[in-house]
């Protein structure tokens, strides 16, 4: 039965890219210890010679004809972004 | 004018012999919504004035032949429209007002000349099963305010149970259109998986996703999925299957009709008044030629686990677009773009989408993937092997749509894992992707509806529709209607 520590939650919130504060980490810390040991019962049930399932539908490989089509412009596109500038998507200094 | 006793064909009939216009009755449709929303707060945007220019077009159209001409709509939050806002019930769209496209079901309802009349409140981004997870504000059920219309798609049932709109639109991932159906009193269909486009859905759990309609009859609901359903180019993971004409599948004729009752889906946790419900429900379909026996469906009380672990997996991967570039929000405290993405999404998620955020993330990382994820994926295989073997041998499975009839607000809200377990009946279904419908039979000692679930085989929605109206048809269930506003019964 796995241990979910604060540590643990703490990078799991960093690889999701959430920042949670002391509070939240208690609260997520203790959710997750539940729901790990509540899935703990799917070990009842033997799987080893069990294929897993992905997609419901037996379907592969759908293609269809790459015929190029005007979609949407560029200042469409633009106009929901929180900043923009010259064409672009502006975001905040990437290094210091 | 009021819609509660009229169906999509009377509202329409009524525009074609000239009793109404399209306006009168889109108009008719915001008179209610101004009686009863604020209240019941189903709506989170409202479009009065394109809705009305619609109206006027299509009074005036030389065309009117639609298949759901003039008939008025709301569409859940999730499903895109374009430059109309969509929000997904979450703070970190609360602006988001410029969509580039309509969905495929959208334009599909747009040629069927049908007139959307805004876009419904959920569970942010379909998270939840009593709509108290909206940013926004909870959904109360139209039949005692006092209690949840269930969820995700709460907002959507509770409109069309209170008659705001003659139809809509839900999504279901694990039970999002039947269960509020079942706690609202109205026919909520989840289609086969693949039956209909998700393009421009916006994702939670694409291997499970499917858009579906909410409708007062079963002859309103097949009647709106024969429009949406189809296989869509922008969607690969739809189906090459023909749909056929689901109204015509409506003789109400079940005798010979073999129908499996799994003994799981009566067992502990589900309210005896629900049983009893099912029971009744049963001796009618006995009374119409049909027979059942009670069967076992050994992996369904597996679902709930391996449900959480799939779809919050693939939740959290689709939620990672949402980081305050190229839409939504933006945190306005970010000084460099590791914070920014950090902080944009801290503020933007509301706390069910955070946990799932977490827990699918937890179980994609490192080992865990092959031992929570696969694990869950291989318990899949198990679970769809039981829905095969059965509808191999009956025609269709039936069932409870929910455990117990709607509950309070506030009631579940603090325990994730009880709040979970609302939908146990429901779960099983999307991850074999089977068809299934929930309509109502009956009510509760406190006058709250209780839902019958049909599921059948991958694309039979005729004889799931056909079953359903059968019971329909000899019951008067679907002709109770909540006292609201002052209209009702």
């Amino acid at each position: 039965m796995a241990e979910i520590t604060k540590e643990e939650v703490k990078r799991i919130a960093d690889l999701a890219r959430i920042g949670i504060t002391d509070e939240e980490t208690d609260m997520f810390q203790q959710h997750l210890q539940a729901f790990s040991d509540f899935a703990n019962q799917l070990d009842e049930l033997d799987t080893t010679e069990v294929e897993p399932t992905s997609y419901v539908l037996d379907m592969k490989n759908v293609l269809r004809k790459d015929e190029p089509a005007q979609w949407t412009t560029q200042q469409e596109v633009l106009e929901n972004a929180p900043d923009q500038q010259d064409g672009h998507f502006r975001v905040p200094s990437i290094l210091e | 004018m009021s819609f509660l006793n009229k169906s999509i064909k009377d509202l329409q009939e009524q525009v074609h012999t000239g009793a109404s216009t399209v306006e009168q009755t889109v108009q008719a449709s915001y008179e209610r919504i101004r009686e009863v929303d604020e209240q019941l707060q189903a709506f989170l945007t409202i479009d009065e004035e394109q809705a009305k220019n619609k109206a006027r077009e299509l009074d005036q159209a030389a065309d009117k032949n639609g298949k759901l001409f003039g008939v008025p709509y709301g569409i859940k939050d999730n499903i895109v429209t374009k430059d109309v806002r969509t929000t997904c019930g979450s703070q970190f769209l609360k602006n988001f007002n410029n969509p580039l496209y309509d969905a495929t079901v959208i334009q599909k309802l747009s040629e069927a000349q049908a007139v959307s009349i805004g876009k419904l409140n959920m569970d942010e981004f379909a998270m939840g099963s009593s709509n108290e997870n909206s940013s926004f504000s909870p959904v109360r059920n139209p039949w005692n305010t006092d209690h949840v219309p269930g969820g995700s798609s709460g907002g959507s049932a509770a409109a069309v149970a209170a008659g705001e709109v003659a139809f809509s639109l839900g999504s279901d991932t694990g039970g999002s259109i039947r269960q509020p159906a079942a706690f609202c009193g109205v026919v909520g269909m989840k289609p086969t998986y693949g039956r209909v486009s998700r393009f421009g859905l916006v994702a939670f759990a694409s291997s499970m996703d499917q858009i579906g309609p909410i409708t007062r009859t079963v002859e309103d609901n097949a009647r709106v999925l024969e429009v949406i359903a189809g296989q869509d180019h922008h969607d690969a993971s739809s189906a090459p299957v023909e749909v056929p004409a689901y109204t015509a599948a409506l003789q109400g004729d079940v005798k010979g009709l073999k129908i499996a009752v799994p003994k799981e889906f009566l067992g502990e946790g589900v309210h005896p008044e629900v049983k009893a419900s099912v029971q009744k429900a049963l001796e009618v379909y006995e009374s119409l030629g049909a027979t059942w026996e009670e069967v076992s469906m050994p992996h369904a009380g597996y679902a709930i686990p391996a449900y959480y672990i799939i779809s919050s997996g693939e939740a959290s991967a689709n939620l990672g677009r949402f980081d305050g570039v190229r839409y939504g929000e933006r945190s306005k405290q970010a000084k460099n773009m590791i914070d920014m993405y950090f902080m944009s999404r801290s503020e933007g998620f509301g706390e069910e989408a955070k946990r799932r955020i977490m827990l699918g993330t937890y179980v994609l990382s490192g080992k865990n993937h092959e031992e929570y994820f696969v694990k869950a994926q291989k318990v899949r295989t198990l679970i769809k092997q039981d829905f095969d073997q059965l509808l191999e041998k009956y025609d269709v499975i039936i069932g409870p749509t929910t455990p117990t009839a709607a509950f309070k607000l506030g009631e579940k809200v603090n325990d994730p894992l009880t709040m979970y377990a609302a939908d146990m009946l429901t779960i099983p279904v999307n991850l074999a992707g089977n068809p299934a419908i929930s309509i109502p039979c009956g009510f509760s000692e406190q006058g709250l509806p209780i839902g019958l679930q049909v599921i059948g085989k991958h694309f039979d929605e005729e004889t799931v529709y056909q079953t359903a109206y059968a019971y329909e048809q000899a019951t008067d269930h679907h002709k109770k209607h909540p006292q609201l506003g002052g209209v009702g019964e």
